[in-house]
């Protein structure tokens, strides 16, 4: 059947900010669709409040909309665009639960709009655990026992039903939000309130426990003539019971038999049948039982999903391309396979190779929460990695995590602990099970602890045996074929990685590259998709062309996420804009950059000096750009410039000029700039001497960290002492940077471009939160919105000046802290920044491509970016946490980045801009109601004005007793509450009754004590989705945007329409 | 050591033995076991394209005949602690028990990226250390696949009833409660097939490949099935004459070698392909649908469509997507019908297996007319 005629516009709605359990990898798959609908010519209307993805880049659809994923917003924009269609199945849960609630509304049926790709019914049938049950059951499908939940009461009668350990699963919740495994009844009881909770709709299923069993997925596709293919099995290193998120994962499936795969297929094809996803991939899990073979549905995704993304990788086959194709209303047989070109898409791939996921998680970032895993996503990112073998995919994926760790490092602990450890999943559980073997443990006690299949257990034994051989002159060939790194060769044998690598070229034992080709080499492949191995014959065929290398960001993590990977990409269009060949090198599978049609050849290969020195050697590129991914290719700058790799942009020499304190107090006095006090202190004794000079409250973390890692405000020096025994150990080797805390400092982001002649400002972030918070977790206005003209002149003169003194080739990034009149530099980062990608889309200048093209040669004028846009509007940025997936976590913020995503708002003025910002974070900021305020002392005088508005807006105010003694000073009436150690009714019960709208509550940076009184109160807030704002910048800006809302509507804009005023 | 002279150096596991054979590769990620024990491979080596083979070791149910007919087999890595609840012995213990040789640790990508290029052609499995030039003789020794005779080494040689069904099949209930009796000629038949049919409601009597037509006829069937089997079809011309003699005579079920027998008894000609088609990917356009259906495929021989579509009386019902390749041929008059996929998968997915219960309702028709 060919292409529908009739769809001439189609909405399509993204997933919103990157969120554990929904990441960059809805932007490769909205991404994919955007241009897969583009070629065909329609007209594309998108949505996504996300503004560091590539697809709400305004090229990519015709109508770009970065707003709220609220029902509010899209019934707007259905009325405003009118589209033929809505496609809701490639922006994960988000954009179905989205469709949904707008289809319940009767705006589609009202609209005339169609619902492509899964229909209400079968995202419902899907989706309702009890629906889905019953239809498994109509097909032959056996699904755990489980029991349906509404209410806390019935919790004796779920238990009845299926016993323990019982799985408790929230409906209508993404990444297993709320969900649990209770071992006893009073954590069941405790469980089931949570679940409850998180659920939107008050269901929670409690189900059997089928912990221990194997793990398997299917990636499914069907097109409109019912044809069903099965692109990808993927089994689960870790057995059920571990979320598949957090789950080590391999594809294909090693460890079933013809019979017993089959048998998973047919399941699949009845299922994706039954549920009814007319066109378009799913995912459904399936666990097998070790003994026997049983087979128990757990579930089905009517949608694109992370597996997919991972499939797609794996692969090579492009499913959200295809699912976007199929929704059109092509089939299979009409799509061409872009790979081999000659065959079809109507074929399942297969592979010659093993891909092995591993997740990577943030547990050091919350340290009070629990760090084993269950039903519940906690991971942050995944790094995937291909190998010929298992074992060589499972090394590699090792090294691609960057954590510090080249393969199975050891661990140091006690062998009872360690038996302790490996009985209930963790993060780090391949560590432990290597630690195992090393510590003499055999496959069977191993299985028995950790419920890990043989068939992988007998594999890492034969690594840890393997360790044993690696010394003096060691069979090198046979260690790099199973994947063992330089470095952990090195360290096994007692020499350098630079030896190792020596030695290596001198015998020739070099890696070739591979392709990824999705037909096992049965047909020829005509992307160079590739991976390296050890074996005999080389693939790559690298061409004669002027080349660049760019680096990309290795796996997901707080402090590093798909901004950078934005930046990658958008490195890759401006080469090819001048004509350059571009070579991408990442390990991430659910970026865009890792999509073999974003370069011109891409490997998928782990960002360590070993891999990319291999690839450079084979490609021989013109240069490699570091600047792009963050932290994780800014730290190969050095080796590889020393091993002669050509670095383009600025050079590692101005980059260590920034970085290196010292050289950087020089620049700065040379320029007559101003910084906090500051020093570097090599021992605890040092440090309490630095401090009591500078003065408390300062400012102490490592040297050469991201994302503010271990960094903390120490009022006095107890505190200090605390820090420098607990969170760091401070060394001459690793010393701590102590700083001035600027209390009350307007912080200040800038982004810019530098030539190394002249620099042009990208954009100035006023942030809302006082200096102290992470710029991450911060929001910030573009542009600054309370700032006097002069400060923002002299800030603007000041990155200049920097800029073209350090030499800057390429982007940089600079914080400043403002208090009173005077301007602070804080730091200068001469690389692309967390906000490259907001400033672009604020200023409509994809800041990134130029400044690919300024380090390959060409100058700003030439390119035609001169002078400094100011847009018409107003931006703002928030941040978007994960404290939800954490129980027990604070959620105040600090100067530890813990945000995992953003959100945009664009409006004509702060206040909306602000207010659509809040939305999008999911804060629906309120117009009437309670607001309840618990301040500390400090902020009482900066709040007035805010509670000013909100009184003068109707608002009333509960206020604890400072607050509200102050209040009454003031001539405010507040009611008064008790706080939570004074006994109740006290501020959470408040909330948790229901009767506050808002909440503002502060307390000191580094006050323990405080903090802990009103933990559960802002976690009340979080929980019951009260908006909460936690600082007296934030309750000032949120009283603002109330205003606005108050004063009329707030009306959705496209990017494109800014961007022609 | 392949016949153009390029030397292969890896482990060897399995039986200790030096021999040779065409060397084909198959692209299937599970069912090892069920590709060792198909017929069809006689006096082929076998190398997989996916690189872990052995995980799930080998069991008693799995097997398609009774021994293994192939020459060698070729993997990247020979796993030897298979994990399985069904196995009950290592691929490599299994091997050793029937002969065969097996090699490890080369490059199987490679092997058949030259496979590919350069066309299926002999290889010879030794141990190190064998004279190069002599080994490469014997490798170009081999005789081609074309004209080579193999039915005669795989065939049952007494004729057997069936009686086992499928526990494996999820229960389609499509099947006619009435029961026919089928003759299957046996030129290298995988079990499989045998369980499909008593599935879908046959008593299954099996016959040596050179049973005659009087001798099938005299059994009074309901039906004739024609094998899967190894080798080429033109040289078992003594086949073509007596499904020649069948056709018209009783309905007719072919699959794969049966297939090309019954389109060359049908007036059809054989081509040789380059490297064949070997695997459980394969997409199988059905044109009277126009759906795609994922077929396991095994064979190096196929019907020319061209002599095909010069004849009035014959359809081609089934093409492959990726090379246009003939998979399926019915007569337009007669219950007579043939694929070149196998419907019986092991190893594969079973999308066409309904074509089992297809011949079942093409008997009941003739039966109702008689």
């Amino acid at each position: 059947m060919p292409k529908r005629e009739d769809l001439k516009k189609i909405l399509l709605i993204g997933s919103g900010p990157i969120v554990i359990g929904q990441a960059c990898e809805f932007d490769y798959s909205g991404t994919q669709a955007c241009k897969a609908l583009a070629e065909e010519g329609i007209e594309v209307v998108l949505i996504n409040s996300n503004p560091a993805t590539i697809m709400t880049d305004p090229e990519f659809a015709s109508r770009t909309y970065v707003e709220p994923l609220v029902p509010d917003t899209l019934e707007q924009i259905l009325e405003i665009e009118r589209p033929d269609a809505v496609l809701p199945t490639l922006g994960g849960q988000t954009a179905l639960n989205l469709a949904l609630a707008v289809a319940e509304r009767g705006v589609l049926e009202r609209l005339g709009i169609e619902l492509i790709g899964a229909g209400i019914d079968s995202i419902r049938l899907a989706e309702d655990r009890q629906q889905f049950r019953v239809a498994m059951q109509e097909i032959g499908q056996r699904v755990p026992r489980s029991f349906y939940v509404t209410e806390a009461g019935q919790a004796d009668a779920a238990l009845d039903a299926v016993g323990l350990p019982a799985i408790i699963r929230p409906s209508f919740t993404m990444g297993g939000t709320g969900g649990s495994i209770a071992y006893s009844r009073e954590e069941f009881v405790k469980s089931l309130d949570w679940g409850l909770q998180q659920s939107p709709v008050s269901e929670v299923l409690v189900e059997e426990s089928v912990l221990g069993w194997r793990e398997f997925e299917l990636e499914v596709m069907r097109d409109s003539a019912d044809n069903v293919v099965i692109i990808c099995s993927i089994e689960n290193f870790d057995a059920m019971g571990v979320h598949t998120g957090d789950s080590v994962t391999v594809a294909p499936a090693q460890t079933l038999t013809d019979k017993e795969y089959q048998r998973l297929r047919d399941a699949a094809v009845d299922i994706i049948r039954r549920v009814g996803v007319a066109t378009g991939g799913s995912n459904i899990q399936f666990a097998v039982h070790p003994g026997n073979g049983d087979v128990v549905v757990i579930e089905m995704n009517p949608r694109v999903s992370r597996s997919s993304a991972l499939a797609s990788k794996a692969t090579g086959f492009p499913i959200a391309k295809i699912a976007a194709k199929l929704a059109i209303g092509y089939t299979l047989d009409e799509i061409p396979n872009d790979i081999t070109r000659e065959t079809p898409a109507s074929f399942e791939p297969t592979i010659d190779y093993v891909v092995t996921k591993i997740p990577r998680f943030a547990f050091e970032k919350f340290p009070q929460a629990d760090a084993r895993l269950g039903v519940q996503m906690k991971s942050v990112g995944e790094v995937m990695s291909i190998g010929r073998t298992f074992r060589e995919s499972l090394q590699k994926g090792l090294r691609s995590l960057e954590v510090d760790a080249y393969g199975f490092e050891p661990l140091d602990l006690p062998l009872d602990e360690l038996r302790d450890q490996l009985r209930v999943p963790r993060g780090d559980r391949l560590a432990l099970i290597g630690q195992a073997f090393r510590d003499g443990l055999d496959a069977a006690e191993v299985h028995d602890l950790t419920a890990v299949d043989p068939w992988f257990l007998h594999h890492v034994e034969a690594l840890i045996r393997e360790e044993a051989a690696i010394t003096g002159d060691f069979d090198l060939r046979r260690a790099k074929r199973m994947g063992f790194s330089d470095r952990r060769l090195a360290a096994l044998s007692g020499t350098t990685e630079t030896e190792i690598r020596e030695r290596r070229l001198r015998e020739g034992v070099v890696p070739v590259f591979k392709r990824v080709d999705t037909c096992g080499a049965e047909f020829e492949a005509h992307t160079p998709y590739l991976y390296s191995t050890y074996e005999q014959e080389c693939e790559a065929r690298p061409t004669d062309r002027k080349k660049v290398i760019i680096l990309g960001g290795g796996p997901n993590r707080i402090g590093q996420g798909i901004e950078f990977d934005y930046c990658c990409v958008h490195g890759v269009l401006g080469l090819e804009r001048d004509g350059y060949e571009t070579i991408m090198v990442n390990c991430n599978p659910e970026t865009v950059s890792t999509d073999y049609d974003t370069s011109d050849r891409l490997y998928f290969e782990p960002l360590t000096l070993e891999d990319v020195l291999a690839i450079v050697a084979t490609e021989k590129p013109h240069g490699v750009i570091v600047q792009f991914g963050g932290q994780t290719p800014l730290r190969l700058a050095v080796p590889l410039e020393r091993a002669g790799v050509p670095i383009l942009g600025t050079s590692p020499d101005a980059i260590d000029r920034a970085e290196d304190r010292e050289r950087f107090a020089n620049l700065l006095r040379k320029l007559g700039l101003n910084q906090p006090e500051n020093g570097t202190a090599r021992s605890v004794e040092a440090a309490r001497r630095l401090a009591a000079n500078i003065g408390y409250p300062v400012l102490v973390r490592p040297s050469y960290v991201l994302g503010g890692r271990a960094m903390q405000i120490v009022h006095d020096e107890t505190a200090l002492d605390r820090y420098m025994r607990e969170a760091v150990s401070v060394s001459p080797e690793h010393p701590v940077l102590v700083d001035r805390f600027l209390a009350n400092a307007i912080e200040v982001d800038v982004d810019a471009i530098c030539d190394g002649k002249a620099a042009v400002i990208g954009g100035i972030m006023e942030h809302i939160e006082e200096a102290g918070i992470h710029s991450g977790d911060s929001a910030c206005s573009l542009p600054p919105y309370s700032l006097p003209r002069y400060i923002v002149e002299e800030i603007r003169r000041a990155t200049r000046e920097m800029a073209l003194e350090l030499g800057v080739v390429g982007l940089m990034n600079v914080q400043f802290a403002v208090v009173d009149d005077t301007v602070y530099v804080i730091e200068v980062n001469p690389r692309a920044s967390r906000t490259v990608p907001f400033v672009s889309k604020a200023i409509g200048v994809p800041l990134a491509q130029v400044a690919a093209r300024v380090m390959a040669g060409r100058s700003l004028e030439d390119l035609g970016f001169t002078a400094e846009v100011e847009p018409a509007h107003v931006s703002v940025k928030e941040a978007v946490f994960p404290f939800v997936k954490f129980p027990g976590v604070d959620t105040l913020l600090g100067p530890e980045m813990k945000s995992t995503g953003e959100v945009m708002g664009i409006d004509r003025d702060f206040g909306r801009a602000y207010a659509k910002a809040q939305r999008a974070a999911g804060m629906d900021l309120p117009t009437a109601g309670t607001v309840l305020v618990s301040v500390r002392h400090d902020d009482k005088p900066r709040i007035l004005g805010a509670l000013r508005t909100l009184v003068d807006e109707g608002f009333q105010l509960v206020a604890t007793d400072g607050t509200a003694a102050f209040l009454k000073e003031n001539a405010i009436d507040a009611t008064r509450v008790h706080k939570v150690h004074e006994g109740s009714p006290h501020t959470e019960d408040l909330i948790r009754r229901g009767d506050v709208a808002l909440v503002i509550m502060t307390t000191a940076i580094g006050d323990a004590a405080a903090q802990n009184d009103s933990a559960s109160t802002r976690r009340a807030a979080l929980e019951l989705g009260v908006p909460y704002l936690t600082t007296a910048s934030g309750a000032r800006a949120a009283a603002a945007a109330i205003r606005e809302l108050r004063a009329g509507e707030v009306r959705p804009v496209a990017l494109q329409d800014l961007q022609t005023r | 050591m392949l016949a153009d002279g390029s030397v292969w150096e890896g482990e060897s596991f399995g039986a200790d033995a030096e021999q040779g054979g065409e060397v084909v590769f198959n692209t299937a990620m599970t069912g090892y076991q069920e590709i060792l024990t198909d017929p069809s491979y006689a006096g082929q080596i076998v190398c997989m394209t996916y690189p872990e083979i052995g995980n799930v070791g080998v069991n008693p149910e799995d097997e398609e005949s009774s021994g293994l007919y192939l020459r060698g087999f070729v993997v990247r890595d020979h796993v030897d602690f298979p994990s399985s609840w069904r196995s009950r012995e290592s691929l490599h213990a299994y091997l050793v028990r029937h002969g065969v040789p097996g090699v490890s640790g080369i490059d199987t990508r490679a092997l058949v990226r030259r496979i590919r290029e350069a066309g299926a052609q002999g290889g010879f499995i030794a141990h190190g250390g064998a004279p190069v030039e002599r080994l490469r003789e014997r490798a170009a020794a081999l005789p081609s696949m074309e004209g080579q005779n193999l039915v005669d080494e795989v065939t049952t040689a007494e004729a057997y009833e069936w009686r086992e069904g499928d526990a494996w099949l999820p229960r389609s209930g499509g099947a006619s409660s009435r029961r026919y009796r089928v003759v299957a000629y046996d030129f290298g038949i995988k079990r499989n097939i045998l369980r499909r049919l008593t599935e879908s409601g046959f008593d299954v009597t099996v016959v040596p490949a050179r049973t005659s037509a009087e001798d099938v006829l005299a059994l009074e069937p309901d039906g004739v099935f024609l094998s899967n089997g190894p080798g080429d079809p033109s040289a078992v011309p003594w086949a073509v004459e007596t499904v020649r003699a069948l056709v018209g005579r009783k309905p007719i079920f072919g699959i794969c070698l049966g297939h090309q027998i019954l389109g060359l008894a049908l007036g059809g000609t054989r081509t040789k392909l380059r490297f064949g088609h070997h695997g459980a990917n394969q997409p199988a356009h059905e044109r009277d649908t126009g759906r795609v259906m994922i077929a396991s495929e095994n064979h190096g021989f196929a019907l020319d469509a061209e002599a095909l579509a010069a004849r009035d009386d014959l359809e081609v019902t089934h093409v492959n997507l990726n090379d246009g390749c003939v998979e399926g041929l019915r007569h337009r008059e007669l219950p007579v019908f043939s694929v070149q996929f196998h419907p019986e998968a092991s190893p594969g997915p079973h999308d066409t297996s309904y074509l089992f219960d297809h011949f079942h309702s093409l008997i009941e028709a003739d039966r109702a007319e008689a």
